[in-house]
């Protein structure tokens, strides 16, 4: 049985020796090297570009300004294309623009024989500006006679307005109490290892090849053919290894343009390899939200009401942004289902970098809003937080009101039950009563998650499988499912392998993405790939079963049904004996000369359900209040996702979850200058994300259901765990300090204000407590 | 105007032209066609880059080619012999201490360097030794447990 097994990576030793080739190991024979002349400020209007002198410098091959490049707009989200108007992205975007929304934006692009022509020739392009006035704060956007940030639209990106569960008025009107709550999320990074990069040349046959760090290479290839007005069947986009996403490469970033360089420039080949200071202000981040949130609740501890009010920051452009707002609101239904729920939502514009998909998209910030508001109301009757989680979170059977479908496998009570024990939190909950005052203080916390399978019924969920029986009794497996580093290929081997019957070596999935190769799948986000591509695979890899069995059936003279398929061999399922081997079988098929034919079998399939899963976290946390600082001394995240295809590889998605989410309660954020716009620490040393040093060690544990609507009972992992540890943490300081820190971080900038101000510090060194 | 040196990387004599303003890493890289050490900053932060330079770790972005003329470098390429992995990298297989791999090279060099130095070191030591490289995918979690697995 593979799945279920710790198979080891089908790429860890590719990885571990430094022979996984990612996109900028490969080199093309001249391949030239373009940079961007980004904005000096952060809005405004070019007036002027003078590229005389960048011209002159030696190695620059050519210069192209926001006059060169074509004038349509396009979409840069990547999302499946929406037939429908409601869902379709906001196309807002040139190659190159004169009208600048944010500090970093892409005036114009130098292309040279080498980085450091390039870069050079790029700071002598002279640009004028007529500047405008940042538009920063949310109240100036909003403002009547604020500047439209895109001309001809609203600053406004998207509303959207929901309610579910009843008369969410009415049910505040008879709740015993009300508990009110204002909460901001900072912009963070996705900061994934490798930086954006792609490069592009045409091939012998005039096709534009696009080599990218892409998780999502079908629809790169889509919307370079909507930004270049070219047909999509003249673009390949092949992605490599691929060094971290995190969601920022689930948007085309860099595809059209190197498309772009390399078709003026007669298809030689052009790469665009960001540095880290520009991947960090000129790809995309995480939305910061600013949310109040209203709960209703009895004295019983019974939720009755929630409404949510919440503004998005989409920054300069949209990318995905109102999509972001709207997903993140609707993962509360299936956490609280039994709440009359109002969720109002606006993303707007704003002359900051652009936020895009950033992992669990929109989902960490209001589940951090809403277990925040949570803690408040079960502190507000007096009940255990635990309890009153237990009391009201949704349970196997419950109606999700939102999307009107069963739950039909939830472990959550189980989740919390778990995670309460591992904590310690009864015995511990008294032994903190001591730590209450005084400089150093204890606390426990919990926060509760839900989240998705994937996109359905917002978007399409395609998925394509591929399986091929070699000569050797092996298989290949090729599947339009894209391996950015979450382990996809090797679950993806074990599902093949497990309803195969052969043994997980003998499958061999095609680890790079190729558009002109691999079946069609919209790529890796929205933690949907395990979850779609079984479908598709378990389909897949029973037509090939059949399809064995009738060739060993042809070959033995012997009826399919008396045979099965065992570790690779053919059995006689009557008597358990060893018919013959696979090459045996695989030989014959591929050249007797009468019978047979390469054995293979294609699934496309559209899965039209969409799973909810479950999870929760609980922290011990230390606050010292002179140094204004919080240690995590025990986390655990606790997750219910279905049936858990490989213990280890899932157990590093809980870990980085939880780590990206103790960077995301404790020390990251973009330091935006509130005037310019500027940014400040766009880079790995000044933005905190936590180093080895800086984590405690982390815990997980799965409470495994079954989820009938999946090919082998398994659900989303990969985004949930980074949701619930900021809130925990939160509730965990209010535990411990009795002060609610509604603002992420929990930076000690951001605590010196919090303990200020309630008279724990004086704010001149000394110390009150 | 490029200058010549000669320098062991991974037990071979190179003896090749630099220019004055190549970085090691960029040598390994374009000129000698060592892809498997990765660059994720260019400016010393991240780790990625990580070799080892005459017996210590070093960020190779940070260290110009000619200052290694006469030097001895290791990198991620010399360390599995025809006998297999080295037991770091078989450890860091075992225990699932990898995602997207673009950190793994640099973060095995320092683990290496931190055993050969520290046969025993505790979580704290190995937290302090391999600080300076940044993983994103892991939580670091599975990569101390992957080096704990190799003390002595």
């Amino acid at each position: 049985m593979a799945v279920g097994k710790s198979v080891k990576r089908i790429d860890a030793v590719a990885k571990v020796t430094g022979r996984a080739r990612y996109t900028e190991d490969f080199f093309e024979p001249d391949m030239l090297t373009a940079k961007y002349v980004r904005s000096t400020i952060a809005h405004g209007r070019v007036t002027a570009v003078n590229t005389d002198k960048a011209r002159q410098i030696e190695g620059v091959e050519a210069v192209f300004t926001y006059e060169d490049v074509p004038q349509t707009t396009f979409a840069t989200a990547g999302h499946p294309m929406a037939l429908s108007e409601v869902h379709k992205d906001v196309e807002d975007r040139l190659l190159l623009t004169r009208d600048v929304r944010f500090m970093g934006d892409e005036i114009a692009i130098v292309v040279a024989r080498n980085e450091l022509a390039a870069s050079e020739a790029a700071g002598l392009v002279e640009v004028e500006y007529e500047t405008y006035d940042p538009l920063i704060d949310p109240e100036d956007i909003l403002a009547q006679d604020a500047r439209p940030i895109h001309e001809g639209r609203s600053n406004i990106v998207g509303e959207h307005n929901y309610t579910f569960g009843g008369d969410v008025d009415q049910a505040f009107d008879q709740a015993d109490h009300v508990v009110e709550g204002r909460f901001a999320t900072a912009m963070v990074q996705h900061c994934q290892l490798e930086n954006h990069i792609a490069h592009a040349y045409m091939d012998d046959l005039d096709k534009i090849v696009i080599v990218s760090s892409t998780q999502i290479p079908h629809i790169a290839r889509r919307i370079v053919g909507e930004a270049l007005g070219m047909p999509l069947s003249r673009i390949r986009v092949i992605k490599p290894f691929l060094g971290g996403g995190f969601g920022n490469k689930q948007d085309v970033v860099l595809e059209p343009m190197v498309a772009f360089l390399t078709l003026k420039l007669n298809g030689r080949a052009v790469q665009i390899n960001m540095t880290r200071e520009e991947c960090m202000l000129c790809t995309r981040n995480r939305h910061p939200f600013y949310i109040d949130v209203k709960t209703g609740v009895m004295n019983d501890g019974t939720l009755v009401a929630r409404d949510m009010d919440a503004i998005s920051i989409t920054g300069a452009y949209a990318s995905h942004g109102h999509a972001i707002a709207a997903a993140g609101g609707s993962k509360q239904s299936s956490l609280y289902p039994k709440a009359a729920t109002r969720f109002h939502a606006r993303t707007l514009y704003a002359n900051i970098p652009v936020a895009g998909a950033m992992r669990a998209y929109g989902t960490p910030q209001v589940i951090y809003a809403l277990e925040c508001a949570t803690e408040d109301a079960a502190r507000k009757i007096g009940m255990d937080p635990v309890e009153f989680r237990l009391k009201n979170v949704a349970r196997q059977g419950d109606i999700n009101l939102l999307s009107n479908k069963e739950i039909l496998s939830c472990g959550l009570v189980e989740c919390l039950e778990r995670g309460r024990d591992f904590i310690d939190w009864n015995r511990k909950k008294k032994d903190y009563e001591q730590f209450k005052t005084g400089p150093i203080r204890k606390g426990l916390g919990v926060a509760c998650l839900s989240y998705a399978s994937g996109t359905y019924p917002v978007c399409v969920e395609i998925a394509g499988s591929r399986i091929a029986l070699n000569q050797d009794g092996t298989v290949h497996v090729l599947v339009g499912a894209t391996e950015i580093g979450q382990g996809s290929d090797t679950v993806v081997a074990q599902m093949v392998a497990q309803t195969l019957s052969f043994p997980y070596e003998d499958v061999l999935v095609v680890q790079a993405q190729d558009t002109d190769v691999t079946p069609f799948d919209t790529g890796a986000y929205a933690s949907r790939q395990a979850y779609v591509v079984s479908n598709a695979v378990f389909k897949a890899a029973n037509q090939l079963r059949d399809r064995i069995l009738a060739h060993a059936g042809i070959m033995t003279d012997e009826d399919p049904k008396h045979l099965d398929i065992v570790n690779a061999r053919i059995v006689d399922n009557r008597t358990s004996e060893a018919v013959m081997d696979m090459k045996t079988l695989a030989i014959d098929s591929f050249y007797h000369k009468e019978r047979g034919g390469q054995l293979t079998a294609e699934i496309s399939y559209k899965t039209t359900t969409n799973a909810p899963v479950f999870g929760c976290t609980f922290v011990d946390v230390t606050v010292d209040i002179p140094l204004c600082k919080i240690t995590v001394n025990q986390i655990i995240n606790v997750h219910d996702s279905g049936v858990i295809i490989n213990p280890v590889q899932a157990a590093g998605q809980v870990h980085g979850g939880a780590f990206m989410g103790l960077g995301a309660a404790l020390s990251e954020e973009f330091l935006i200058d509130p005037e310019s716009g500027y940014v400040y620490n766009n880079n790995l040393l000044d933005y905190k994300f936590p180093t080895f040093t800086d984590v405690p060690p982390l815990n997980h544990d799965f409470v495994e259901t079954f989820e009938p609507t999946s090919g082998y009972g398994n659900k989303a992992l990969g985004e949930p765990p980074v949701v619930s540890p900021p809130p925990a943490i939160r509730n965990a300081v209010l535990d411990a300090t009795g002060i609610c820190i509604n603002t992420l971080p929990m930076s000690p900038h951001t605590l010196f204000s919090a303990f200020k101000s309630h008279g724990f510090l004086d704010g001149k060194g000394g110390q009150h407590v | 105007m490029k200058k010549i040196i000669s320098v062991t990387i991974n037990n071979e004599i190179y003896e090749i032209a630099v220019e004055p303003n190549q970085t090691l890493a960029d040598l390994l890289r374009y000129d000698l066609g060592l892809t498997g050490t990765k660059k994720g900053c260019d400016t010393g932060d991240c780790g990625a880059c990580t070799v080892i330079l005459d017996g210590d770790v070093v960020n190779s972005c940070l260290v110009l080619a000619i200052q290694t003329d006469g030097s001895v470098v290791d990198t991620i390429e010399g360390l599995a012999t025809e006998e297999g992995l080295h037991p770091i990298q078989e450890a860091f297989v075992e225990k699932g201490a990898i995602q997207c791999g673009y950190c793994s090279p640099g973060m095995i060099m320092s683990a290496k360097n931190l055993l050969d130095k520290n046969t025993n070191p505790t979580e704290q030591e190995i937290r302090e030794g391999i600080s300076g490289n940044l993983c994103r995918c892991t939580g670091y979690q599975k990569i101390i447990e992957a080096i704990d697995s190799q003390k002595s």
